[in-house]
């Protein structure tokens, strides 16, 4: 496969500072309602504040990509003499835990860095994060080109990974005779 | 659709355990607005003048307000209403945290809980599943603790629980409702709670919060946000450092506590310490404070860090704001901040009001030291001035002893106890203590807030304008030259023209006639925070805040697709003002009520004081007897109201 250069994009987090607002999580929403800023839902946020406040935990955790399986043990880490809930760091949609998946229908969530048309600045994350916890970076990369899945594509393979190709197929001719 | 509402109030009548989702009016944003102001309209229409606090009838209101669940920054405050048991009246006391915006994540405006449960409960909200739990087992945990085994036992770690402790559990007019760092503490609330056997409210919500023109409410969060940035960036000179900034009270990052150690009131407010704040003592608080404090803290959809999570030595980890972060050790007469950060803990799990129980806890070592109380009421009590707080605390929550007297706050206990009792409880008004100043000359200004509003609580009146004059014009000149939230350029004349002493100086100046224009100018600014749920460290509570007159119109238009301009919402919070009075008079408060502590200053004057109340119940379209005229009432669209009051007798001496 040929060699790209692509321009890697990176949420710099410094939780340490984060004070556990969720000021990002309705910023998120909000940019990807439709239309745009029409509504918000934290719930429906591609990042999370992960939240446990007499231990001292404030993280924030950005949706990466969706896995159908569950790992097959979960992990906990103690830093600093903190102990971080299961999977704390995990930034994966998956059949573990309720986050990172549209609560209507549970498809999965994913940050996008808020592309957009024109290209925004920095993400909207980032931009409302008043108090610096969040910092965006870019910088170039040489990678092997690969085809990416846009939303749609994203949200039928988790549909095919729960309910088979022939159920989705069917559905989606039945759907798109009803016009 | 709804836009910035959800337009569903929660209906829960305990008695029954019918729980109702209900529809309301899409009319009543723009008769109302919201928040404060949609809760005291159901208590006008639903609650009458008859109905005791601890009656089945007396509603607990929970209300979010228009902004919270939106992008305003800061909009996190939840309005709680009810018959208060300390004052009788209307109470209204408000919590930051997370707990209003979630509500409206579930699809609610407002939690109205009606009648009481015969048994302890809890309520759980899960978007439309909303269940009323079983707490027997609940009775007696602390209110943090009770908020973390609820989080557990329902497996949700992000539901937002609001909860009493054994204050509220056993009625005690001075106990909370906790949530988070925050708490809605003033009046009682969390003794109407307890009366209604509710231990908690928890809540959940996974649902849109729609905004009818959201890219332009954005685009004015903007500015906004840059201004919250220049402020921050940008703190005003010559003034005392916690007033130079916006955000509520930085006390848990503020370590500098002359002004307070030296200008509060120690004891039962009643000793100035001009000389504490030494170079020891300093250092000693200091180090305690930063010593106590893990991290500072938000609350939901804020870039402000006013609490703090407090780990202090062996004290169990708990979270805390604002100034009872000083008011047990200055009541207690004890030296050091390391008692106060270790009570606070305490106080904080059993859900008590940081700044009426530390002096109800002073009047009591008052009443001994006088010999109201005896050896034996005394009985086991420690000899040490913290065992003996820490006692009286336990008795206090628990009702034991003369607790049970100590818990309906230091007005009802004098009534108890006597003429001398009488005498030693100075510090109330309309029987709820007030902050621990005492002052040298009257401040008109002051006089106004404290007389008038229905609050009850100057911390939750004052705040847009200057505490005192500025000493040099130099420095009146570099305040004014950037001040656009005023309502009126001209009024920056006032400020130049205002002295530190002399005929320009209080408590003749301002004039009875500016103050009245003042005061009512930051008493609508705080209803318009009431009626949105914004918090008033970012608007009403702070000097040139980031909202304002100016800016409220246009956001409010913005989320709602209502076409509301100053004028329009100034009437809308007149509205609900005047109901929210006429609520109260019609509960027989009248003019005789309106008087601060007789020893708040020093130096009084009962003409200029007459002259001043008469001047600005003229102003605010009230009579003689602080009651809104007919005239008021028809000019806000509030005729049935007058009728009321016509009706019951409220008017009198031929007034209307």
């Amino acid at each position: 496969m040929a060699k790209v250069k692509k321009i890697v994009k990176t949420i710099k987090i410094d939780a340490d500072k984060c004070n556990g607002c969720r000021s990002c999580e309705i910023a998120c929403s909000a940019f990807h309602s439709t239309p745009k800023y029409s509504n918000n839902n934290p719930a429906r946020s591609r990042i999370q504040i992960i939240t446990q406040r007499a231990k001292d935990i404030f993280m924030p955790v950005l949706a990466g990509e969706y896995t159908p399986a569950e790992c097959a043990g979960r992990d906990i880490y103690i830093i600093d003499g903190k102990e971080y809930e299961d999977c704390g760091f995990c930034r994966a949609s998956c059949p573990s835990r309720d986050i990172f998946k549209e609560p209507d229908s549970g498809l999965p969530l994913k940050c996008d860095m808020c592309e957009s048309d024109p290209p925004r600045e920095k993400p909207m994350c980032v931009e409302w994060c008043l108090n610096d916890v969040l910092k965006y970076e870019e910088h170039e990369e040489e990678v092997e080109e690969e085809v990416k899945l846009d939303d749609v594509e994203l949200g039928l393979k988790s549909m095919v990974d729960k309910f088979g190709i022939e159920k989705v197929i069917d559905t989606v001719a039945r759907m798109s005779q009803k016009g | 659709m709804r836009y910035a509402e959800t337009g569903y109030n929660l209906e829960i009548d305990l008695a029954t355990r019918n729980i109702e989702r209900v529809e309301t009016d899409p009319n009543t944003i723009a008769t109302h607005l919201g928040g404060l102001g949609t809760s005291v309209k159901l208590h006008w229409d639903r609650v009458s003048p008859e109905v005791k606090p601890f009656d089945a009838e007396n509603m607990l209101i929970f209300s979010s307000g228009l902004f919270n669940a939106t992008p305003a920054l800061s909009a996190n405050r939840t309005v709680v209403t009810f018959v208060s048991p300390q004052s009788e009246l209307l109470a209204y006391p408000m919590m930051g945290g997370f707990w209003s915006s979630e509500l409206k994540y579930a699809g609610y405006d407002k939690v109205i809980l009606k009648n009481k449960s015969d048994k302890w409960v809890y309520i759980w909200i899960n978007n439309d599943k909303v269940e009323i739990r079983d707490a027997t087992h609940l009775k007696g945990k602390g209110a943090l603790e009770t908020q973390d085994i609820i989080r557990a036992e329902l497996n949700e770690p992000r539901a937002q629980v609001a909860a009493i402790g054994l204050a509220g559990e056993n009625r005690v007019f001075t106990a909370s409702i906790e949530q988070a760092r925050s708490s809605a503490s003033r009046l009682g609330g969390g003794a109407v709670m307890g009366d209604k056997k509710v231990k908690a409210i928890a809540v959940r919500g996974t649902k849109d919060i729609n905004l009818a023109n959201g890219e332009k409410f954005y685009e004015l969060m903007k500015d906004v946000t840059e201004y919250i940035k220049y402020r921050n960036a940008n703190p005003i000179p010559n003034v005392m450092t916690i007033l130079s900034g916006i955000g509520s009270p930085q006390e848990m990052k503020h370590t500098d506590e002359k002004w307070h150690s030296e200008n509060f009131m120690w004891g039962n407010a009643r000793t100035r310490r001009k000389d504490f704040w030494t170079p020891e003592h300093a250092e000693d608080w200091t180090s305690t404070q930063l010593g106590a404090i893990k991290r500072l803290i938000s609350c939901f959809n804020c870039p402000q860090q006013c609490g703090a999570l407090i780990s202090y030595k062996d004290t169990p980890r708990y979270m805390a704001k604002c100034f009872g972060k000083l008011t047990y050790s200055m009541a207690a007469m004890v030296d050091r901040l390391d008692f106060n950060f270790r009570i606070l803990q305490r106080a904080t799990e059993y859900g008590v009001d940081s700044f009426s129980t530390p002096q109800i806890l002073a009047y009591a070592v008052e009443l001994k030291e006088a010999g109201v109380f005896t050896d034996k009421d005394f009985a086991g009590c420690p000899e040490d001035k913290e065992g003996r707080f820490y006692w009286l605390l336990d008795r206090v929550v628990r009702r034991e002893g003369i607790g049970d007297i100590l818990a309906d706050g230091t007005w009802w206990a004098a009534q108890k106890l006597g003429k001398t009792a009488q005498d030693l409880a100075h510090n109330t008004i309309k029987k709820h203590e007030q902050l621990p100043l005492k002052l040298s000359m009257l401040d008109p200004l002051y006089f106004l807030m404290y007389s008038t509003n229905e609050k009850i609580s100057i911390t939750q009146i004052e705040g847009n304008w200057p505490q005192g004059a500025f000493a040099t014009m130099e420095q009146r000149q570099g305040f004014v030259k950037d001040w656009p939230q005023l309502p009126d350029p001209s009024w920056k004349d006032w400020i130049l023209e205002w002295e530190p002493r002399g005929p320009k100086g209080i408590p003749y100046y301002p004039t009875p006639e500016i103050a009245s224009q003042i005061v009512d100018w930051m008493e609508m600014l705080h209803n318009i925070d009431d009626a949105v749920c914004m918090c008033a460290g970012m608007s009403s509570f702070c000097l040139k805040p980031p909202y304002h007159i100016h800016n409220f119109p246009k956001l409010i238009s913005a989320a709602t697709g209502l076409d509301i301009d100053e004028a329009g919402l100034k009437k809308i919070v007149n509205r609900s003002r005047n109901l929210h009075r006429a609520y109260n008079n019609r509960r027989g408060m009248t003019r005789v009520d309106e008087k601060p502590p007789q020893d708040h200053w020093k130096n009084r004057f009962p003409e200029l004081e007459e002259k001043l109340l008469d001047t600005y119940y003229q102003f605010k379209g009230w009579n003689k007897d602080g009651i809104p005229t007919k005239e008021r009432l028809h000019e806000l669209d509030l005729d049935y109201v007058a009728a009321d009051l016509q009706k019951r007798g409220i008017y009198k001496d031929g007034q209307s």
